[in-house]
């Protein structure tokens, strides 16, 4: 086991890579949830506001 | 109109298209994970060590990968961007700004991973070598989409005139593949070729192709997540993108 993460003396630069590679897979992964929440709730408070200046002449 | 017009206007049209990426991307996600975990035990744990690299080569197995799917996703990119220039299709909008993104994200891994490797190989971080630099440009060239997207309020004129830059940067994508050839730089030329032999052996090589069979998998998952957005975002004021704001069908997955 020890051999495997030493990678025979290259072990920062092999687990530094795959660490760059899984933690900005995950972050490209994960941005689209936030993005669509954000899109959402600014669609409703503009489905709300006309909804607000609709109301009084109706 | 034939059934194949009729069939591409109603799969183009925003909320099929919504639906439809909807229920592929879960399973592009799904499958990109799984083979890209078998990928990395044959290339971890299977792969044998290299005679000249030792284990530092071990790498390649994401930094090839990555590189391809930058070029792979600028192409996917300007096809798009050209085709909604030319026949004004607006799904063909968003999915060329969805790309911009996943594809920045794969170029600057493999530009991380390529440092990171040039250092115990090379023994320089970086260096201005043409193969570098024109990456770097790639990197940049993603970024300057995606700025230009992000800094026009109307979406279909952002999407236009990203859509344009985009195809101007075309030209930098052979210059990224040939540069190996065309100039004496220090990256080594290319491993694995479509045309003639490989110059890697069987055990190496199938956790490579694995692993790109993964990232292009894994690729249109994330444009598929990103269009629905882009989709909700243009057709912010029709009545299905405010049925599923108002929770009124559905909203998940």
């Amino acid at each position: 086991m020890n051999d495997f993460l030493a990678m025979g003396g290259y072990g920062a630069y092999v687990w530094g890579s795959y660490a760059v590679f899984f933690v900005v897979l995950a972050i490209e992964a994960l941005a689209p949830r936030a993005t669509r929440r954000r899109v959402l709730t600014e669609l409703r408070g503009r489905l709300r506001r006309r909804e607000q200046r609709n109301e009084p002449s109706a | 109109m034939n059934a194949l017009t009729l069939w591409f206007h109603k799969t183009g049209s925003p909320p099929t298209a919504y639906r439809l990426a909807g229920r592929i991307m879960p399973w592009c996600y799904g499958l990109g994970l799984v083979l890209g975990l078998v990928a990395l035990y044959g290339g971890l744990v299977l792969a044998p060590r290299d005679y000249q690299q030792g284990d530092a080569y071990r790498i390649i197995f994401i930094h090839v990968p990555c590189a391809w799917m930058g070029l792979f996703a600028y192409f996917f990119m300007a096809a798009n961007a050209f085709i909604a220039l030319v026949w004004r299709i607006k799904l063909s909008e968003v999915l060329a700004m969805a790309a911009a993104p996943v594809g920045a994200a794969f170029t600057f891994i493999t530009l991380v991973t390529g440092s990171l490797w040039g250092k115990p190989m090379w023994g320089t971080w970086w260096t201005w070598d043409a193969r570098l630099t024109s990456e770097l440009v790639l990197l940049f060239l993603y970024l300057g989409v995606i700025g230009l997207h992000a800094a026009i309020e109307d979406r279909r004129q952002a999407a236009r005139a990203a859509g344009f830059l985009a195809l101007i940067g075309v030209v930098n994508i052979p210059i990224v593949h040939f540069s190996v050839n065309w100039w004496n730089t220090l990256h080594q030329g290319s491993t694995v070729r479509l045309m003639g032999p490989s110059k890697i052996d069987g055990s190496m090589i199938w956790p490579l192709l694995l692993m790109a069979l993964a990232t292009h998998v894994w690729f249109f998952g994330s444009v598929l997540a990103r269009t629905r957005i882009g989709l909700l975002e243009l057709d912010g004021g029709k009545d299905w993108v405010r049925a599923i704001a108002l929770g009124e069908t559905e909203a998940r997955a």
